[in-house]
């Protein structure tokens, strides 16, 4: 895979390094301290810092504008966009924005429904799904052209994801799914957080039947607890997410004082699993809320230091 | 058919409560096949608000009349000896027969007394699900039946997300997820390699967002 972009995401995975991403949820305010200090946090522990854009469809500071603050700070950002709130003009606007940034990365993402959220009674848009949106900004950048077939001057040049759920229904089409998202031309890929490693292992061989592993760099993603009562709701109440019995079960046997530790614990454990995994080329670290844990995840995953670029 | 549900009634009292002569229009079509506004339910509903008008100690006339359809000029002609002598029109169809009604009988008030709802059809009685959203450009053809514009939370053209979850959507367990039913069908079909067809960006401008629509077939008209 020659390089596309001037994205370092990029490089670290064309390099043949494992890739290590996290995620920042922008603050329900307008206060940017609460961006740069969370990213303060992982900056030197991670390649790319994802921006969530309104995740659980909870209004927060757009993504955009979060990504912009880290790249002021030196940082490389990726730029969630979901299409639920965004007609065809304003994604491809904030794209064209974004790229004005030099922001090198995106995540193409259907969004949560907005029933989740704080604004359960507004519309939601879906005018383009999230694999329109991934042809969209592939063509915006590889062919210079909008949607409407004009030419844009100065393309953006994205990095492109998405992402992908081997845990959700029907499992017998989560391959499938992944070859047609890779087939909009999704160039890396950030999984769902994976708590049943043996099913995921399971999706993984399926990826490397068709040779899927060869044409995208597939991330991991990984969240840790931090108590039992988050590994029950992640199994009960959080859609697409599978957390076998045994890992609730070994959060809830553990005191409560230690149960955070525990939670980085299967983290790590889980990384290390992953790692020998054909085809994982790197991990998405998802730490909700708990960004100050992702140094030592990555440490203690043998991932630090990260490679200079 | 077009589903309409039963406004409460302490709305409809609030619409109609300052008029002296109301009629009550039903209709004879859809909303009589999905029990919201057919003879019946004018029947029903013109005895409760004639006893709460009366137990409030207020005098009004409240008739009843069903027409067989009241999006059609031929049905709603036959109320034009009488409209004059109404206050205002409570209408049971759904929102076509009221705007019907308001530009056909330009002074007279009318009030919807129902909640149009959907396109859909009869699972069972008392039951009605969405089919349709009459986007202007069918894709039934690619998605083995089964509409994932108007079935899916996300009208996701190529689907499922990552919200699907034993066969049911993210938002509700008990909603079907539209994407596993276009799949078992597909299955059933022995079509699974159309699965990997990606669905183009949909052009919507035959939908909504096109602006309000009309057919125009002058191959039928007089």
């Amino acid at each position: 895979m020659s390089l596309k972009t001037e994205s370092k995401l990029e490089k670290i995975l064309a390099s043949g390094n494992l890739a290590v991403t996290s995620e920042c949820g922008p603050p329900r305010g307008s206060d940017p301290e609460a961006i740069t200090e969370k990213a303060n946090l992982i900056k030197d522990h991670v390649d790319a810092i994802n921006i969530t854009d309104n995740q659980t469809s909870v209004t927060r500071m757009c993504s955009l504008a979060a990504c912009i603050r880290l790249k002021l700070m030196g940082l490389e950002p990726v730029l969630q966009m979901v299409t639920r709130d965004r007609n065809r003009i304003a994604l491809q606007s904030d794209i064209l924005g974004a790229a004005s940034f030099d922001i090198h990365n995106m995540l193409c993402l259907s969004g949560d429904h907005q029933s989740f959220g704080d604004c359960a009674s507004g519309q939601n848009v879906h005018d383009l799904d999230s694999m329109q949106l991934i042809q969209t900004v592939r063509r915006m950048r590889d062919e210079g052209k909008f949607i409407g077939g004009d030419e844009i001057k100065r393309p953006p040049k994205m990095f492109v994801g998405a992402a992908a759920n081997p845990f959700a229904d029907p499992f017998e089409i989560r391959v499938a799914r992944l070859a047609k998202k890779v087939a909009a031309g999704a160039e890396f890929i950030q999984t769902q957080c994976i708590y049943n490693l043996d099913k995921f292992e399971k999706w993984m061989k399926g990826v490397r039947d068709r040779g899927l592993h060869e044409k995208v760099h597939i991330l991991a993603g990984v969240t840790p607890f931090k108590s039992a009562g988050m590994a029950r709701y992640m199994k009960n109440r959080v859609p697409g997410m599978d957390v076998p019995d045994a890992v609730v079960k070994r959060m809830a046997d553990t005191p409560k004082e230690k149960q955070a530790q525990e939670g980085i614990n299967i983290c790590v454990e889980s990384i290390q699993r992953l790692k020998e995994i054909d085809g994982v080329h790197g991990f998405h670290v998802m730490a909700i809320e708990w960004e100050e844990k992702v140094p030592e995840i990555v440490e203690r995953a043998g991932l630090f230091p990260r490679p200079v670029i | 058919m077009i589903v309409a549900d039963k406004k409460p009634i302490e709305e409809i009292i609030q619409e109609i409560k300052d008029y002296q002569k109301i009629l009550l229009l039903g209709c004879n079509e859809c909303v009589t096949v999905c029990e919201a506004g057919g003879k019946k339910e004018v029947g029903i509903l013109a005895s409760a608000l004639r006893m709460y008008f009366l137990n409030q100690g207020k005098e009004k006339l409240i008739d009843e009349i069903t027409l067989e359809r009241q999006c059609d000029h031929e049905y709603l002609e036959e109320i034009r000896d009488r409209i004059d002598s109404y206050d205002a029109v409570l209408s049971l169809a759904c929102g076509v027969g009221v705007q019907f009604v308001a530009d056909k009988y330009g002074s007279t008030p009318v009030y919807p007394g129902v909640n149009t709802c959907f396109l859909g059809a009869t699972e069972k009685r008392g039951l009605w699900t969405e089919r349709c959203q009459a986007c202007g450009q069918c894709i039934l053809a690619n998605t083995a039946g089964i509409c994932p514009i108007s079935r899916c939370a996300k009208r996701i053209l190529n689907g499922p997300c990552g919200g699907s979850t034993n066969g049911k959507c993210e938002i509700s367990k008990d909603l079907d997820c539209a994407w596993q039913l276009i799949i078992d069908r597909l299955k059933a079909m022995n079509r699974m390699d159309d699965y990997e067809k990606l669905a183009d960006i949909k052009d919507w401008s035959s939908d909504r967002a096109g602006g309000p629509r009309k057919v125009v077939r002058e191959d039928v008209q007089e």
